[in-house]
């Protein structure tokens, strides 16, 4: 996974809540066994029309926003399915940072093992974001964001931050605890399902 | 302090725990399906890794399969490589298989409970964020990514923080237990806490609307705790737990012991403390409709379309959400419910379609025919549902009434087969999401139970099924 240390671009305001993964990415786009080239699907049926023209009016639509990495949306962002597909669209698109309100679980955890940085921040600063019309810097080290008028201290957990920050494989972390998920083998009461 | 029910599982399962961040939790069942695993399988070639248990491991295939005729040829070429991709993986890996073509194909959270794979006490994970479902047996059982799945494929474990236990007490008794049914019980929960009501949380459904219930509705009830943002919902296993997994395919050997064991310990003790809590009073509850894009966005059949204040109770994010919400469902505020007209019935998905939820909706059917402006299609929740209903004569019923009768599959519940609605078709569906083009671009969808959705089918528009005679 490529590491995620800091990032400089105008935000994408979707001012919506409760956006679910069905709208991030159609189940039409699931069937795909790959990882790659889900950018083009994001927001299908809000960015495109029935011909699959671009629909004049949405957000991702308007040129402005073609080089930003920062998505700015509402509450309960990535609620619903689990398709880690979401994740991979955003991602391909060439999203790297996510500030919601709020987080659904299963999206949040799918974002720190693509290197997306999702960060919750309070409803009324989330607000503000979202009017920035200037570039803003979002800095993992520091834990900070910065906007033209203003400095935005960001929480994370320490793990989550060493993962995106050092672009960890988890499952080689994990290894190192071989010998432990061993012992837990033997004594689990949990019978074989064959 | 006593621990609750949530607490005691976790304990039992962390292999490495930490005083702060995220714990390593072991796995005791991993379900795979077509749609979320072939990125995780490439992801282990990659890196010449094995699946570590693939005796703990069991894969179907459900999201994308056909519900028509098994002996056809898949015509999506997509899904067709899907499907192909998963039993190549399952062979190369070593990982047992319910094909197109087994008796025990199904959804995997339907198959997981009738083939007796789910265990109380158990920790259980599907690429799936409706793996809740198996919380009805009083398993810690959640949805995760596709990483994820690679991880527990690799190890068997996964790096979780541990989430806070929500305690949602459901009191009363429900005066018409056949019209008012766990699909209503739990809308009224997301209704009342919202779509992000349980994030961070597992939730313990409690009290004697949830202990009346049978295993087949604390499955619905399980089911929809994702559509209220939890982890997890799980309810404590109790004699009518034990009884429904004696004897099945993939029961342990030693499971008479096991339900001594967990007889003593899957209960949340006395003392032990919730970090939040609610409580649903379900005496004079009614059967529930969504009228809007998510699930919170229900109301009685009694009642009118809302207003997008009524709805969002000053909140102006939430009154924009509902404005949207109504365009998108062409619908009116102050249009009664049952004045709504529908196009299409879905009785299906992991949320509803097990033999009770079949049996309970051919009562209302029994005898009349689907309205002449609806097309109907019950699609079983599995091959061994099919068979069971079959053998009690329900398709004949269904079919009678010109309901389809379909083979086992997710199907419309979210349309990644060939069952889905066309632009602008309203349907009453029994399934769990009521997304904008969930079931389909531009289609519509309502929420319901099996009952309301097999009175709609029949009446062309919602009715109040209190007013029927189903017992």
């Amino acid at each position: 996974m490529e590491p995620f240390k800091k990032t400089t671009s105008i935000i994408t305001p979707l001012d919506k809540v409760n956006v679910d993964t069905d709208q991030i990415v159609p189940k039409q786009f699931l069937k795909l066994v790959q990882k790659s080239g889900f950018g083009k699907f994001l927001f299908f049926n809000w960015r495109y029309d029935e011909n699959e023209n671009p629909k004049s009016d949405f957000v991702l639509n308007d040129s402005k926003y073609d080089d930003s990495q920062i998505l700015v949306a509402g509450d309960n962002f990535g609620c619903g399915s689990s398709r880690e597909h979401a994740v991979w669209a955003l991602q391909d698109y060439g999203f790297s940072v996510i500030i919601a309100p709020s987080f659904a679980d299963i999206f949040f955890s799918n974002c720190f093992k693509n290197g997306i940085l999702p960060i919750s921040l309070d409803q009324k600063i989330v607000e503000r974001l979202q009017q920035e019309s200037e570039p803003i810097e979002v800095d993992l080290e520091n834990q900070i964001i910065k906007t033209s008028s203003e400095d935005i201290p960001f929480e994370i957990d320490s793990h989550k931050k060493k993962i995106l920050l050092e672009g960890l494989d988890d499952i080689a972390q994990t290894y190192q605890f071989e010998d432990k998920i061993s012992e837990f083998e033997k004594q689990s009461i949990i019978p074989s399902v064959l | 302090m006593g621990k609750t029910l949530f607490e005691k599982i976790w304990d039992a399962h962390v292999v490495v725990g930490k005083e702060s961040g995220p714990s390593l939790i072991y796995i005791d069942r991993h379900l795979v399906h077509e749609v979320t695993s072939p990125q995780a399988f490439d992801g282990l070639r990659m890196n010449n890794r094995k699946v570590r248990r693939p005796d703990l491991t069991i894969a179907t295939m459900d999201h994308n399969v056909p519900t028509t005729d098994r002996g056809l040829p898949i015509l999506d070429q997509t899904s067709s490589i899907q499907i192909q991709t998963l039993e190549k993986n399952c062979q190369d890996f070593g990982i047992k298989l319910f094909d197109i073509n087994s008796p025990n194909q199904g959804i995997v959270h339907v198959i997981g409970p009738q083939l007796g794979i789910t265990l109380p006490g158990s920790t259980i994970v599907c690429g799936d964020s409706h793996t809740s479902t198996h919380g009805a047996f009083g398993a810690l059982a959640f949805g995760i990514g596709t990483s994820e799945v690679e991880h527990v494929l690799a190890s068997q474990t996964l790096w979780l923080e541990k989430p806070k236990p929500f305690e949602i007490r459901v009191e009363g008794k429900r005066k018409n237990p056949h019209a008012v049914t766990a699909k209503d019980i739990v809308l009224s929960i997301i209704k009342h806490i919202g779509t992000g009501g349980g994030t961070g949380t597992v939730i313990e459904y409690r009290g004697e609307g949830i202990e009346d219930l049978s295993m087949e509705q604390r499955m619905t009830i399980c089911n929809m705790s994702i559509e209220a943002g939890a982890r997890a919902g799980l309810i404590a296993p109790d004699e009518k737990t034990y009884d429904y997994l004696r004897g099945r395919q993939y029961t342990p050997k030693n499971y008479e012991s096991l339900v001594e064991y967990w007889r003593e310990n899957l209960k949340t003790d006395d003392d032990a403390k919730f970090e939040k809590q609610f409580t649903l009073h379900i005496d004079d509850i009614a059967p529930q409709v969504s009228w809007g894009t998510n699930p919170g966005m229900t109301c009685d059949v009694t009642e009118t379309v809302p207003t997008p204040d009524e709805f969002s109770k000053g909140d102006p994010n939430q009154k924009k959400g509902a404005e949207k919400a109504l365009d998108y469902m062409d619908l009116k505020s102050g249009t009664p419910i049952e004045e709504i007209k529908i196009d299409r019935v879905f009785i299906g998905s992991c949320t509803n379609a097990r033999l009770e939820d079949l049996i309970e909706a051919s009562k209302v059917i029994k005898g009349q025919k689907v309205s002449p402006d609806v097309r109907a299609m019950v699609v079983p929740g599995s091959q061994m549902v099919k068979k069971q209903a079959e053998e009690m004569g329900l398709d004949k019923i269904f079919t009678d009434a010109n309901f389809e009768w379909r083979e086992a599959g997710c199907s419309m519940c979210l349309g990644m087969n060939p069952d889905i609605l066309s632009p602008g078709e309203r349907c009453a569906s029994t399934s769990n999401r009521n997304f904008e083009g969930r079931q389909g671009a531009g289609g519509r969808t309502h929420l319901v139970s099996p009952v309301m959705a097999a009175a709609a089918a029949i009446n062309g528009h919602f009715v109040d099924v209190r007013k029927m005679d189903l017992s």
